[in-house]
């Protein structure tokens, strides 16, 4: 099991040895708990439950509490599992994780929640053209156009993207570098942006993808 | 900027180069890497537009190329590709953004030198 939670900070851009710009998400990760160990035999299904983001006791309920009193640790305000692949099981619970489970130049998929939109039409939540702004349209220029044909078959076919709620959803992006590592601050720094608002949790994983 | 991110400015590392300021006129000496030559190219103009701002601090220079055609390029001021930079001349401007330069040519695009 590779993995760990972090608090997305916010974006810059670094050079490498040739003075190439590189876009990075500076990402606060860990120190990270493990909280749980979840077994095929105990609970259908292998996996870890790592804990991060220390907090106030008093701002947990008794549940959470006792929950994590189990392995003495301190007040943990989020949970997420990591599920164990291949059976691979080298953590105990209690264990601290820090950003040095992940090394410079490996691969990781991040995972966050999206900004959210709210109530998005269909330009924005699913890239439809614009209407024309002239030669006699009116009111019609963000419209989404026909969504079918008439009395036959007289519905709207399943799955015809319309507006409505867009983002606060989870996305994982794949396939992204590790540029920089320092587990002392807790910071690890990945090419590319990531999902979410800065200040949103986001887990960081091994590529799934294979390495071209 | 959040803690985290300034430590990441912090550790690149700063280029000393003279403090630049919109209506200056500048030669910039940049790396141009082609493969695997690497020569330095200079290039010559105002500054007419200076952004401050951690690792994207950047300012744009305008010359005018030959056959009068404006060429403007922007350069990172923290860029180890920007080898140097020399100031020739300094003009008295009264403005941050020099894009007025934009809408001159000839002797109206001459900026009074600063004493």
């Amino acid at each position: 099991m590779k993995g760990i939670i972090g608090k997305k900070v916010g974006m810059t851009q670094i050079f490498d040895e040739s003075g190439n710009v590189i876009p990075v998400t500076v990402i606060e990760a860990g120190p990270c708990y493990v909280t749980q160990v979840r077994s095929a035999e105990r609970d259908g299904y292998a996996a870890v439950q790592l804990g991060f983001g220390e907090t106030k006791p008093q701002r947990l309920t008794q549940g959470q509490l006792g929950h994590l009193r189990r392995n003495n640790l301190p007040a943990l305000r989020y949970l997420r599992e990591f599920r164990v692949r291949n059976g691979e099981l080298d953590v105990a619970e209690g264990q601290q994780i820090k950003a040095d489970v992940f090394i410079v130049g490996e691969r990781v998929d991040v995972i966050g929640k999206s900004k959210g939109r709210g109530f998005a039409g269909t330009i924005k939540r699913h890239h439809f053209n614009r209407q024309p702004k002239t030669h006699g349209s009116s009111d019609r220029v963000r419209a989404p156009g026909s969504i079918g044909a008439g009395s036959t078959p007289g519905r709207v076919i399943k799955g015809m993207r319309m507006g409505g709620h867009m983002g606060d959803e989870r996305v994982t992006i794949q396939n992204l570098e590790v540029i920089v590592v320092d587990p002392e601050r807790n910071l690890i720094a990945v090419r590319g942006s990531v999902p979410g608002a800065n200040g949103g949790i986001v887990m960081i994983k091994p590529a799934r993808a294979r390495r071209r | 900027m959040t803690d985290l991110v300034k430590y990441l400015v912090e550790q690149t590392p700063d280029r000393e180069h003279p403090q630049l300021a919109p209506g200056d006129t500048v030669k910039v000496h940049v790396r141009i890497v082609e493969g695997e030559r690497e020569r330095i190219q200079v290039f010559q103009g105002v500054v007419i537009r200076l952004r401050r701002g951690g690792n994207e601090a950047n300012f744009t220079v305008r010359r005018i190329a030959s056959h009068g055609i404006g060429v403007e390029r922007t350069f990172l001021l923290k860029s180890p590709r920007v080898e140097k930079i020399e100031i020739v001349r300094r003009a008295k401007v009264r403005r941050a953004q020099l894009y007025y330069m934009r809408d001159r040519r000839g002797k109206a695009a001459r900026l009074k030198e600063r004493r």
